[in-house]
């Protein structure tokens, strides 16, 4: 590994570093070269329009199988986040809100997240959680977020709408207190109403240690929570990166100028 | 390495946990079945006269019949020369109280979780240890006999309540009723024996442990259950075996009876040895379960849960004789490496406004045949029967396999007969949701299959749900991956 240490700037360490990272799908290339750097405390958002590999990129993050790497690295915290399995990166704090979470049949809220709650307490080391115990936490964190407590006790995503869906995303990422937090498409789906609520939750989350990597179709996400850096996701690569601005500019001017690049 | 892997690790080495054999001195038959070995039995048991010619006449029956072999099941023959059809640890009389019964068999309860001490009196469950052939003791026998209960092994009842054991004995299971049923009447050694009189709702659970433990050993244990008019009782049977190379036989006969408005509910948690990974050994479990609802708006209710054993061929099933009865079936059936299951039940409609419900989930995986085969069966006069049955399976892996057999047979027009059916895998993006927020692969399975069996599992009585729960994650380990 290589350190530079810079004096002017004195920047923190990298959460996360993405280098050339290309990334095969059935032997299909997907992602052909990534350069991404996301400093603790930072906001980064990932624009563009639809097949450019914007869900490819947080699959792979979060180490999804059938995703392969064919060159590049990424490291997290200054580990080789593609050497480990896909529940020890969620154990060392990358969470994934899903753009269609799946439905677990028969296995309540209240199992399943107790489950990944303590999983991840056994990882670090701590003690692990009763059921009284998280239930205390689970109903005081729904209550923060305005998820129904009923939710807890249905089954995993089973009947639930699409604004539910993604509300309970954003009380697992609350309750498993992640470091990277990868939204895909989080806004997809919900009406403006929804879309406030879930985005001001996850905006509510941002501190000075976390990282929060936003992919999105749209700017109104952005509205709420407020990107230091804007990058377009083209063809497998970043085309553009800006501020917040970028995001406005990409709004007006719409990702056709991407397109034609690419080709 | 990681914790998701040490957890498995953990999971691995506790796979069979209730593998070790107890050194304890026996006294056991001459190998082999003859009318001799019946003979043998029965002195050892100090048998009345009626017994003995009951036995005889099931051993002449069963030699006159063969295996059936209607299942999906596949085995080398049975050789039932080459086996101890009687094993009792050496004792000159049968225990009095808990404090005669040797310590190095309490010490293996213990080792099972079976508390037969202090632990079963926290529980609250009382219970009746059958070891090998023979009944070991019987806790809360005096708390049960101030409502009347009897609770005893089926030697002692025999003694004790001839009456009663004459009356019901082969009233629900004929002596000549099956192949397995027919040889366990001939050499069955022991096994609990259950009475609750009028009225009386049993405070307790009641329940039965049996452990193979001799080599070479068939156990062959009987049940008598019967309910009251108006009473209740829940009853729990656990199995456990050593680990063995070869395939040793359990040919178990159970019965009920339920009275008028009486209801009897019956769970298994079956966790026999079940063969290693490349399917040797393991438990040939070959079993008889008939409840009989023979009185008005009486209730039967059956729950298993199958994980253990080479071969499972069980089919707990009602006969709904009183106007109003009730039968119930739910199963949970696991199969992985090369375990074969072929199980279900059968419903038989007789009386009025019968209903029944049968809830089956077959899991397969590794290199297992997993068949549920269901009889539902409405009689002409059972107008406005209804039956409702779901059956699903659930796949690990591509090398196993699901089967479905429903067997409907209606004669009478008003009956109303539903069945269900479904069949899937674990999919890939379940698993994936579930890694990405933190669980283990096995976890994850785990708590997918556990969910896949919820409505079975909350059937059981609450100390034995958690059990079941752990004991359906651990069949699984190494199922996946």
């Amino acid at each position: 590994m290589t350190t530079k240490t810079s004096s002017e700037t004195r920047e923190p360490a990298p959460l996360l570093a993405v280098s050339n990272l290309h990334a095969t799908v059935d032997g299909r290339e997907i992602l052909k070269g990534i350069d991404l750097v996301i400093r603790p405390g930072e906001v980064h958002a990932v624009m563009g329009p639809n097949g450019a590999g914007k869900s490819t990129l947080s699959y792979v993050l979060a180490g999804r199988s059938g995703y392969e790497v064919t060159e590049g690295s990424v490291l997290y915290r200054g580990l080789d986040l593609l050497a480990m399995k896909t529940e020890e990166r969620a154990c060392r704090g990358v969470f994934l809100a899903f753009q269609n979470p799946v439905e677990i049949a028969g296995v309540t809220g209240v199992n399943f997240l107790k489950t990944a709650v303590n999983a991840i307490h056994r990882f670090r080391g701590e003690a692990e959680l009763d059921a009284m115990q998280f239930l205390k936490v689970a109903r005081r964190k729904a209550k923060e977020l305005g998820v129904d407590e009923d939710m807890l006790k249905r089954a995993v995503n089973s009947g639930f709408s699409g604004g539910e869906k993604k509300r309970y995303e954003a009380l697992q990422m609350a309750l498993l207190e992640p470091r990277l937090m990868i939204l895909d498409e989080t806004d997809s789906g919900l009406d403006i109403d929804a879309l406030r609520v879930v985005a001001k939750s996850v905006d509510a989350m941002r501190s000075p240690d976390r990282g929060l990597l936003v992919i999105t179709h749209h700017q109104r996400i952005l509205d709420y929570i407020v990107p230091d850096r804007v990058h377009v996701l083209a063809d497998g690569r970043i085309a553009q990166t800006g501020d917040k601005d970028l995001a406005l500019e990409l709004e007006r001017t719409g990702y056709a100028q991407f397109i034609g690049q690419a080709a | 390495m990681n914790a998701g892997v040490e957890q498995v690790r953990s999971l691995a080495d506790q796979k069979y946990k209730y593998g070790f054999v107890t050194d304890i001195e026996s006294e056991v038959a001459p190998k082999g079945l003859s009318e001799e070995t019946v003979r043998f039995i029965s002195a050892k048991k100090d048998e009345p006269e009626w017994l003995l010619a009951w036995r005889l006449k099931a051993y002449r029956a069963w030699l006159k019949e063969t295996e059936p072999n209607w299942a999906r099941l596949h085995h080398p023959p049975i050789d039932y020369q080459d086996a101890y059809y009687y094993s009792a640890p050496k004792k000159k009389d049968g225990p009095k109280s808990l404090d005669e019964v040797d310590p190095k068999l309490l010490e293996t309860y213990a080792k099972l979780g079976v508390p037969l001490h202090e632990r079963a009196i926290l529980a609250g469950v009382a219970v009746d240890a059958v070891f090998d052939s023979v009944s070991v003791a019987t806790t809360f026998k005096g708390k049960l006999e101030e409502y009347g209960i009897i609770f005893t092994s089926i030697s002692e009842a025999v003694k004790k309540h001839p009456d009663l054991v004459r009356l019901y004995l082969g009233s629900v299971v004929p002596y000549s009723d099956n192949y397995f049923a027919t040889l366990n009447s001939a050499v069955f050694t022991d096994g609990s024996f259950v009475y609750v009189p009028p009225g009386v709702r049993c405070p307790m659970e009641l329940s039965t442990y049996f452990r193979i433990n001799a080599e070479k050993t068939g156990q062959f244990e009987r049940t008598l259950i019967i309910a009251d008019k108006g009473s209740y009782v829940s009853y729990l049977e656990g199995c456990t075996a050593p680990m063995r190379d070869e395939n040793q036989l359990h040919a178990a006969v159970v019965e009920l009876v339920a009275l008028d408005d009486a209801e009897i509910k019956y769970s298994t948690v079956q966790n026999w040895y079940p063969g290693d990974e490349q399917g040797r050994g393991g438990i040939y479990n070959f079993v008889t379960k008939r409840g009989a609802c023979r009185g008005r708006a009486s209730h039967i209710s059956w729950t298993q849960v199958e994980t253990g054993s080479a071969i499972t061929w069980k089919y707990p099933s009602c006969i709904l004789q009183g106007d109003d009865s009730v039968g119930e079936f739910y199963s949970v059936a696991i199969t992985n490496n090369y375990q074969q299951a072929d199980t279900g039940t059968k419903m038989i409609h007789i009386g009025r406004n019968t209903r029944s419900r049968i809830v089956s989930k077959g899991i397969s995986a590794g290199h297992a045949d997993n068949t549920y085969r269901g009889l539902v069966k409405v009689m002409p006069k059972a107008d406005g029967a209804r039956n409702h049955t779901q059956c699903d399976s659930l796949l690990i892996g591509n090398q196993c396999g699901a089967h479905t057999t429903p067997y409907i047979e209606s004669r009478n027009p008003s009956a109303r007969i539903e069945h269900e059916a479904s069949t899937s895998k674990i999919s890939e993006d379940q698993l994936f949701y579930a890694r990405q927020r933190g669980l283990s692969e096995e976890e994850a399975v785990s708590l997918i299959v556990n969910g896949f069996c919820r409505e079975v599992l909350q059937q059981l009585p609450m100390e034995f749900a958690v059990e079941a729960q752990k004991l359906v994650a651990i069949s699984l380990e190494g199922s996946v991956g």
